[in-house]
């Protein structure tokens, strides 16, 4: 799973019915310690998530399609958690 | 997944089985900001709407081929969304 920061959101209105009903954000991947790392991705809000929050993405698709109970989602990066708090000592 | 603007289009007469009717779009995959990010790709267009300079959202991998009709096919990036608007302000969400 990646640690992120949503950054913003992408409006579509002609798209994959999958993505009906869902928010789709724009997330910089972070590492532990919080800086900024690599391109910024799209993710499918599962967790109510919004802007400048800290979230976990998951990129995995076959278990994103169970936790939508869709399985024929195209959806590969979906946030399941809003982080409060990570304790991590870098060297 | 990722932005992307389509930049091409790509015609194939003979493929393999099951991607009869699937259109094939050049795309330069983007940063919220329009900077290009990477190398262009060839993606399947899963909306059927997407064109040269349209701004887009694609999936890749597996979740590619699931996205069209026919989900077994060889196809490993696909057009699932035409963005409309992108609202992004990275420089204040920093920590």
């Amino acid at each position: 799973m990646i640690l992120g920061r949503v950054t913003g959101n992408v409006v579509g209105t002609i798209k994959h019915p999958s993505f009906n009903e869902y928010a789709l954000l724009i997330v910089q991947p972070l590492t532990a310690d919080g800086s900024p790392k690599g391109n910024r991705m799209l993710a499918v809000d599962h967790a109510q998530a919004g802007p400048g929050d800290r979230v976990l993405v998951l990129s995995e698709g076959s278990g994103i399609r169970q936790i939508l109970g869709d399985s024929s989602s195209p959806i590969r990066a979906l946030i399941v958690a809003v982080v409060d708090a990570v304790d991590c000592e870098l060297e | 997944m990722d932005l992307a603007r389509v930049i091409g289009t790509l015609v194939a007469t003979q493929k393999v089985e099951g991607l009869e009717g699937v259109r094939f779009l050049v795309i330069q995959p983007i940063q919220p900001d329009g900077s290009d990010a990477g190398e262009p790709v060839i993606a399947a267009d899963a909306v059927y709407s997407a064109g040269p300079g349209t701004i887009v959202w694609f999936t890749a991998s597996r979740e590619a081929a699931i996205a069209l009709p026919e989900p077994f096919v060889p196809v490993d990036a696909a057009i699932v969304g035409i963005v409309d608007q992108i609202n992004d302000s990275s420089e204040e969400s920093r920590p």
